[in-house]
C-alpha cells in the first residue's frame, strides 16, 4: 500500500514519524514521509499526486482539535474521500471521538507496537477490497480500536 | 494489458487537465497497464549521482527557477524497493520544499518494486503521458547506485550528474559509465571544505574528452552557482550524447525483456545442471520470444 506520513503545523519533533515509517517499509509499504511543518494544504497535495491509499498524520503540538479537520476536509473537497486517515501522537482520549466522527479511522496513541499499525493496514485492505467504506469520505462508523 | 473503459476515461480526464485522474494514471502505467497516448515531443532531465549528493535538494532549486517563469514542472522521483521486504521508504519529495505548493507544480515518487529491469518499460510511458498532460519540464531523479539505477537517466534527453565535495564517487560514476552520459556536471554544497578540489577533479579526469560536459560548483542551499548552471541546462542540445543514450536505452529494454522471459528460470535450472550450454541457453530464449 502507498502511504504518506505527515507532520502538520508547527511541531518540529518526528523521532515518532520517523520510526513509523520505517516500520510500514519493513512491513512491506511504500511510504512517503512529507519532512517537518507542513500545512494541510501541502498535505492534500502529496496525497493527491503521489496517489496514495492512506494518510497517517503524526502530531504532538496539541493542535490536533484545528489540523485534523482541515486536512480531512481538503481531502474531501479533492474527491479523496477513498483514502483512508490514521492519526497518531499526542491526541488525548477524551478528544478521540470528535475526531473519528471526522472519518479518521484510527488515533494509535504513545505505546503502541508498530505491529498494531501494521495489523490496521491489513485489515484496512481487506475492508477496501470487499468494498467496504473506510475512507475519510465514506460513511461509516467503523473504527480501529 | 489493453485499456478498457475505466482506463480510457482516466485518460480522457487527464488529458483534460485533471490531476486527480493523471495521478491514477501513473499509477496504472506503474502497475503494468499499457497507455496508448501519442509519443509527445517532451523536454526531459535526467538527474543522477550518488546518495546524498543533494539531488532532490537541488531539483527543488529547479522547481523554483522553472514555475516562477511560468512553466509546469513535473518530478519523477525513483527509490528503491527493500529487497527484503518489498516496502520502501520515498524520502526525495521531503528535500524539496516547494514540491506541494502550486498547481504547476507535481512530484511523484516511484519505488522500483524489484521490477525485473528496473523501471525502464514504464518510465517512457509516464513521460509521454506528462508531456501529453501539458507538463512543460519533466525532470527524472534516480538514485546512482548500481548501473540500471543509472540507466533510468538515459530515458532523458538530457543528463545532470550531481555530486558532493567529499565523496569522489564520481569515480564509481565513471565505472558504471555514467560519466559518458552526463551533458553537465554539478559538484553540489559548494560551501562546504573540499568542493573546489572536487570539481578540479573531476575536469581533470574529463581533460582529455573530445567535448569534456560543463562542470559546475552550484550550492543548492544559498543557491549560488545555480543560474549559471540553468544556463547551460538551457541551451544543452539533446542530440549530443544521443547515440550513446539510445544504446542505454535499448539495452535496458532488452534487459526487461529478457527477465521478463516466462523460460527463463527453467533455462536457468538446465544451465545449473549443465544439461544445455550457454550458446543453447540463449538460442532458447530467441525462441521463445517468437
Amino acid at each position: 500500500m502507498k502511504i504518506i506520513i505527515a507532520k502538520p503545523g508547527l511541531d518540529g519533533h518526528d523521532r515518532g514519524a520517523k520510526v513509523i515509517a520505517r516500520a510500514l517499509r519493513d512491513g512491506g509499504h511504500e511510504v512517503i514521509y512529507t519532512g517537518l511543518r507542513k500545512t494541510p494544504a501541502e498535505i492534500v497535495r502529496a496525497t493527491l499526486d503521489e496517489d496514495a491509499a492512506a494518510l497517517g498524520i503524526s502530531t504532538l503540538s496539541g493542535a490536533h482539535d484545528v489540523l485534523i479537520p482541515s486536512i480531512c476536509e481538503g481531502l474531501i473537497d479533492e474527491d479523496l474521500g477513498e483514502i483512508v486517515v490514521f492519526a497518531g501522537g499526542i491526541i488525548p482520549a477524551s478528544e478521540r471521538s470528535g475526531r473519528h466522527d471526522m472519518g479518521v479511522r484510527a488515533i494509535f496513541g504513545p505505546g503502541t507496537n508498530t505491529s498494531e499499525i501494521l495489523d490496521f493496514l491489513s485489515e484496512i485492505s481487506l475492508r477496501k477490497e470487499s468494498g467496504k467504506p473506510v475512507g475519510v469520505g465514506e460513511s461509516s462508523q467503523w473504527r480501529w480500536e | 494489458m489493453a485499456m478498457g473503459v475505466r482506463e480510457e476515461e482516466i485518460l480522457r480526464s487527464a488529458l483534460k487537465g485533471s490531476r486527480r485522474d493523471l495521478s491514477r494514471l501513473l499509477s496504472l502505467i506503474e502497475s503494468g497497464q499499457e497507455i496508448n497516448v501519442h509519443t509527445q515531443d517532451s523536454w526531459t532531465l535526467g538527474v543522477t549521482g550518488p546518495p546524498g549528493s543533494g539531488k532532490s535538494s537541488l531539483i527543488g532549486n529547479f522547481v523554483n527557477y522553472w514555475s516562477s517563469r511560468g512553466d509546469k514542472v513535473a518530478v519523477l522521483a525513483v527509490d528503491p524497493s527493500s529487497p527484503n521486504s518489498g516496502g520502501a521508504l520515498l524520502g526525495d519529495r521531503m528535500r524539496m520544499p516547494s514540491a506541494d505548493s502550486g498547481d504547476s507544480v507535481f512530484v511523484r515518487s516511484l519505488a522500483t518494486r524489484n521490477h525485473p529491469g528496473g523501471l525502464s518499460a514504464y518510465i517512457s510511458t509516464m513521460i509521454d503521458c506528462l508531456a501529453a498532460c501539458g507538463w512543460d519540464r519533466i525532470v527524472i531523479e534516480t538514485v546512482g547506485s548500481g548501473q540500471s539505477d543509472y540507466r533510468i537517466a538515459a530515458f532523458a534527453d538530457r543528463i545532470l550528474l550531481v555530486d558532493g565535495p567529499d565523496r569522489g564517487d564520481i569515480v564509481q560514476a565513471e565505472k558504471a559509465g555514467i560519466i559518458e552520459l552526463a551533458d553537465i556536471i554539478a559538484v553540489n554544497k559548494s560551501d562546504m571544505e573540499g568542493s573546489e578540489k572536487a570539481a578540479e577533479a573531476i575536469r581533470s579526469a574529463l581533460s582529455m574528452d573530445e567535448n569534456p560536459p560543463p562542470v559546475h560548483l552550484v550550492c543548492s542551499h544559498d543557491g549560488s552557482g545555480i543560474a549559471a548552471m540553468m544556463d547551460d541546462i538551457e541551451n544543452c542540445t539533446p542530440g549530443a550524447r544521443s547515440r550513446l543514450r539510445a544504446r542505454e536505452r535499448l539495452i535496458s529494454a532488452w534487459d526487461f525483456r529478457l527477465l521478463n522471459n516466462p523460460e527463463i528460470n527453467g533455462v536457468i535450472d538446465l544451465l545449473e545442471t549443465g544439461s544445455i550450454t550457454l550458446e543453447e541457453a540463449v538460442k532458447r530464449l530467441i525462441q521463445s520470444e517468437g
